[in-house]
C-alpha cells in the first residue's frame, strides 16, 4: 500500500470548460459528455497544475492510500 | 512539460482582430456570429464542449492576459451555483432578445439608427466612426451596433472576473458555455453517465 495524490473534481460545480484538460501534463483529465471533467486516476501524477488552473475552483488534491504498481511517469 | 502547440492555440489572435474591427467598422461585428452557432451545433451534434474546451479565443485571450493580470483568487461560491449561472443565462438572452428587437423596429421604420454601443447593458458610447460603408441597410448596422455592444459587454465583464478572480472565471458563467452544458446535459439524460 502506498500513498497517492491525484485530482478530484466535484462534479456539481464543474462547468467543463477545460481548462483542467489543456493543462494536465498526462492528458488524464477528458470531457467526454460536456457536463464535467472526469480524472483518469491511473494517469494522474498529482502534480495539481488541474487545481490551480481550474477557475471554478472545484479541483482538489486528495491523498489516498491506495495499492498500485509504481511507474517512472513523474515528470 | 511543454504540450505541442495546435493551430487552434492561436485563435486569441481571432478574437483581439474581432474587437480590434469593431472599432474600424462596425458591420464586422457580424462575424461574431460564429461563435454563437459553432458551439450551439458542436453541443446539439456532437453532444460535447469542444468548442469551450478547445477553440474559444476569448477564453484563450483571458488565459493568457491572466498570467499577469490576474490575482489567482478563487471565485465566490454564489458565481458557480445554477441559480447564478442560469439566472445570468436568461438575463443575458433576454437582453440579445431586445437587441433583436431594436433591430427589428429599425427594420420596419419606426426608429431610426442609433449609432451606440452599449457597454453593460446601460453606458450607450459614441460609435459613428465605425459606422463608414454607404448603401447599407439600417437593420443590418443596427443589428451590427447591438451584436457588438453583446461582445464588448462580455469582453469587459470578463477582464474584470479575469483581474478579481481566475483567469478564465468568465468561463464559470458565461452564457454560451451554460447553454451548451445546459444542452449536453440533455442530450445525455438518458444515457448512463
Amino acid at each position: 500500500m502506498e500513498k497517492r495524490r491525484f485530482a478530484n473534481i466535484n462534479q456539481k460545480y464543474c462547468v467543463a470548460c477545460g481548462s483542467c484538460m489543456k493543462v494536465c501534463p498526462k492528458s488524464a483529465i477528458k470531457i467526454p459528455k460536456g457536463i464535467f471533467a472526469n480524472v483518469d486516476k491511473t494517469l494522474c501524477i498529482g502534480c495539481g497544475l488541474c487545481a490551480k488552473a481550474c477557475p471554478a475552483s472545484v479541483i482538489t488534491m486528495q491523498w489516498k492510500e491506495e495499492e498500485y504498481e509504481k511507474k517512472e511517469t513523474l515528470v | 512539460m511543454k504540450k505541442k502547440k495546435h493551430w487552434y492555440d492561436y485563435l486569441w489572435i481571432v478574437s483581439v482582430i474581432y474587437l480590434t474591427l469593431g472599432f474600424f467598422n462596425i458591420l464586422f461585428a457580424w462575424l461574431g456570429l460564429i461563435c454563437f452557432f459553432i458551439p450551439l451545433c458542436i453541443s446539439v451534434l456532437k453532444g460535447n464542449k469542444l468548442y469551450c474546451n478547445r477553440y474559444c479565443g476569448r477564453g484563450q485571450l483571458f488565459e493568457l492576459l491572466g498570467k499577469k493580470f490576474s490575482r489567482k483568487k478563487d471565485i465566490p461560491h454564489f458565481l458557480k451555483t445554477n441559480w447564478f449561472r442560469y439566472g445570468f443565462f436568461t438575463f443575458f438572452m433576454m437582453m440579445f432578445l431586445n437587441m433583436l428587437f431594436t433591430t427589428y423596429i429599425v427594420f420596419a421604420g419606426t426608429k431610426s439608427l442609433d449609432e451606440v454601443v452599449t457597454l453593460l447593458w446601460s453606458l450607450k458610447l459614441p460609435w459613428h466612426f465605425a459606422n463608414r460603408v454607404a448603401g447599407v441597410k439600417p437593420w443590418a448596422i443596427q443589428f451590427a451596433f447591438g451584436f457588438y455592444s453583446v461582445m464588448l459587454t462580455s469582453t469587459v465583464l470578463g477582464l474584470v472576473t479575469m483581474v478579481l478572480f481566475k483567469p478564465r472565471s468568465w468561463c464559470v458563467y458565461c452564457p454560451m458555455g451554460t447553454m451548451t452544458q445546459g444542452i449536453c446535459k440533455l442530450k445525455h439524460k438518458n444515457k448512463a453517465m
